[in-house]
């Protein structure tokens, strides 16, 4: 186990992380909301249909909202109720969506999952488990799971990645669950080996979360799915952007997923943290995915920490059922990380399946700027992990060139932010990106 | 809760800003500003003065005309005529250097497009222009109020024109003739460390440059000691650790790539040496520079990184 070496790409930013704040305390499970708002698009791909309508009742874990089509995912009720209405909502990054509103039934019980007897053991019947469950990357992509792990004909992952990285600042919710669950997690990575056969699965975790690489180098002693397979742990150095998965390949290998191509192409495959333990619940459980852990932090909240969250909780009832007190007014509420969050205009958002974080920054950590001239400090430059020259491609953008943006690789981008983080200038980089991307999508 | 501010990611920044990177070079200059005023006196802090009054001046004016907000308190104009005085004889006249500010913000930068857009260094194209209309001026040199003498020749016209090698705790700590705030390589080494330490500048620039000097000198020497001065000379005489920790590693006149700051770097040396040893001039950092300066797009081109991914590994 190489312990003392620590794994990097190029590029990168050292942000003030404030990671400790919201590991004060145990992470705590949230008391059930009264009624839940649940968006039919929470993962990438086609949104799903709703299979149900206003005033049927529902059950804890019934799918109230699926698709035929392969690159989707089925959503499910996390409380037992009544559908009260299917309208258009508001959703924390996409614009108005169809989302299905439920009334939680006070009198009945939350529903017990226990541990299935009957263990099924191959590949297709785990796909299938995760399929039924709704699991979709937990870690912000929102990629559907079985999509994922259904490898196409003449590929061939040789390299599982679990991805334990959680390089944004504020986040502590996957830090929270290795700690806390380490042995289902690794249960949940013995599933996924199951499927995918890889050659070398690598743990990989950033080093500033040195009690978790403590605990699954014990961990992985004990495992019983992961005995005789190949499993090395490893070290990350604590950096931004080190969870994108393209960087975590990069910096475990050495070698880059082409333009326009998926770490499969290359016989990678990186999955979330959040991601395994649900996928260890719908095999080993049968639960579909109906909660996960949300950091709620920021320097507003005097009461940081990770909570359990059902998805669909709006955050104004999270506010109140988590017990959040203020110290500051917040000037910002961000759903995600505050690199590549989506700020809010208000609390009306719910968690979905892919929220990681919800951040209520005041006035000191996100104050506005003005944007002023590029002085080519190449500071953008020397930190973009896909080694693109934000500062060209602003240049060009500003002047609407946007074929010089493409040929800049603007396409390239993964909007992590760093670029902008470190401009003195304050420009907003990643907003002349978007734009750039947008303009050249349309003309295609 | 009050109404929620909501713009694109990311929603946190780096402290450093713009501001911030000019007031940590203009610290860093304070040890070279008291070198300058210490062996020069009155005449330097008025020609301080009066640059930064003139580059002030000629920003406030030009930005006006431009109907474009006045941007003054970013700090740059007042930088660009620090430096620029730090580079002129002590002895040059004050309305001289009041129009050297004045020529260095409006034809160095303003008529460029401002910040961030001109091509040339604004203070060595000044004074690049200085010399070429008053030449006589530019090359007398004041002798620090140590010594005797009114004037003084600098220890690179000395070397080069009568084969006299000034030594070197002289040279170190600034008892020499020459520019404002050339003449202390001490103060300017502390300057150096300061904006390293910051990470204000690239330390790839600066030491290129100076290590070419360096190898060159030292070729030279070995070659012919009685004609050539040896590298520790080269190093501590003439504008070189200005040039190279101040004038070369300004930002918007170098190259964006790190390939890029290295070639630059090796370019300056070569052509402030070739024109130190073999060139009519005594010294050759502000032509070195100035033309680096011009090459910079360029380099810029070809040193483009490759596409993340085309080559599938590092």
């Amino acid at each position: 186990m190489k312990k003392f070496m620590t794994f990097t790409f190029k590029g990168g930013i050292h942000p003030s992380y404030k990671k400790e704040i919201s590991l004060k305390e145990s992470f705590k499970q949230v008391v059930l909301p009264d009624k839940i708002e649940v968006p039919i698009s929470q993962h990438i791909g086609k949104p799903a249909d709703p299979i149900v309508k206003k005033g049927d009742l529902v059950e804890e874990g019934s799918i109230i909202a699926d698709s035929n089509a392969f690159i989707s995912s089925c959503i499910h009720s996390s409380v037992s109720g009544k559908v009260l209405d299917i309208k258009k909502a508001f959703h924390p990054s996409l614009g108005p969506t169809l989302s299905i509103f439920i009334e939680r039934d006070k009198s009945k019980a939350p529903k017990e999952y226990p541990k299935i007897e009957e263990q099924c053991c191959s590949a297709q019947e785990i796909i299938q488990k995760v399929r039924d469950a709704g699991i979709v990357g937990m870690g912000g992509a929102a990629f559907p799971t079985h999509v994922k792990l259904s490898v196409p004909e003449g590929k061939k992952i040789d390299t599982l990645i679990i991805n334990g990285a959680e390089c944004e600042p504020y986040l502590t919710c996957d830090h929270v669950m290795m700690l806390n669950k380490t042995q289902e997690i690794l249960e949940g990575i013995g599933l996924i080996f199951r499927v995918l056969q890889p050659k070398k699965t690598y743990i990989a975790i950033e080093n500033n979360k040195q009690n978790v690489l403590d605990a699954f180098h014990c961990g992985l002693k004990t495992a019983e799915s992961l005995k005789g397979a190949e499993v090395e742990i490893i070290a990350l150095e604590t950096k931004y952007p080190q969870g994108g998965e393209k960087q975590l390949i990069s910096a475990i290998s050495g070698k880059e997923v082409p333009p326009g191509k998926l770490p499969l192409d290359i016989g990678f495959l990186v999955q979330n943290i959040g991601t395994i333990y649900a996928i260890y619940e719908a095999v080993y459980f049968n639960k579909p995915l109906l909660q996960r852990m949300v950091t709620i932090s920021g320097d507003c909240v005097e009461n940081p920490g990770n909570y359990i969250v059902k998805i669909g909780t709006t955050v104004t009832d999270l506010i109140e059922l988590c017990g959040i007190k203020f110290k500051k007014n917040p000037k910002k509420v961000i759903i995600g990380g505050p690199m590549m969050g989506f700020s809010q205009p208000g609390t009306d958002a719910a968690v979905l399946k892919n929220t990681s974080g919800i951040l209520f920054l005041s006035e000191e950590t996100a104050p506005d700027f003005e944007e002023g001239q590029c002085i080519r400090c190449a500071k953008c430059v020397d930190v973009c992990p896909v080694r693109l020259s934000p500062t060209d491609i602003m240049r060009s953008a500003k002047k609407n060139l946007w074929d010089k943006t493409e040929e800049a690789y603007v396409t390239d981008c993964m909007e992590c932010g760093s670029c902008t983080y470190v401009c003195p200038a304050r420009i907003p980089l990643v907003q002349y990106i978007k734009e750039a991307k947008r303009i050249i999508a349309k003309k295609k | 809760m009050n109404k929620l501010t909501i713009n694109s990611s990311p929603h946190v920044s780096a402290p450093l800003d713009t501001q911030g990177i000019m007031k940590g070079v203009i610290t860093a200059l304070i040890p070279a500003m008291i070198a300058g005023i210490y062996f020069f006196r009155w005449q330097a802090v008025s020609v301080i003065i009066a640059t930064v009054a003139g580059s002030v001046a000629a920003e406030y004016l030009l930005q006006k005309l431009r109907k474009k907000k006045v941007q003054i308190k970013d700090f740059s104009a007042i930088l660009t005529g620090l430096l620029l005085a730090l580079v002129l004889p002590p002895a040059i006249p004050l309305w001289m250097a009041f129009f050297g500010g004045v020529f260095a913000i409006s034809l160095g930068k303003e008529i460029f497009g401002g910040l961030g857009n001109n091509i040339f260094n604004p203070a060595l194209l000044s004074r690049a222009f200085l010399m070429a209309s008053f030449p006589v001026v530019l090359t007398t040199w004041t002798a620090p109020v140590a010594i005797d003498a009114a004037t003084m020749a600098t220890p690179l016209a000395l070397v080069k024109f009568d084969h006299i090698i000034t030594p070197y705790s002289d040279l170190f700590l600034g008892n020499v003739g020459g520019c404002l705030g050339e003449t202390s390589s001490a103060a300017l080494l502390l300057g150096a460390i300061y904006l390293l330490w910051k990470k204000i500048i690239d330390y790839r620039i600066p030491l290129a440059y100076i290590g070419t000097v360096v190898v060159i000198a030292a070729i030279t020497h070995i070659i012919n000691p009685k004609v050539f001065a040896g590298p520790v000379f080269h190093v501590l005489a003439g504008g070189l650790l200005i040039g190279a920790v101040f004038m070369a590693t300004d930002p918007v006149t170098s190259p964006v790539t790190l390939k890029g700051r290295w070639i630059f770097g090796i370019g300056c040396g070569f052509i402030a040496m070739v024109i130190r040893l073999w060139g009519g001039l005594p010294e050759g950092v502000m032509y070195s520079i100035l033309l680096m300066n011009a090459l910079t797009p360029l380099i810029n081109r070809a040193t483009k990184r490759k596409r993340f991914g085309i080559t599938g590994g590092k």
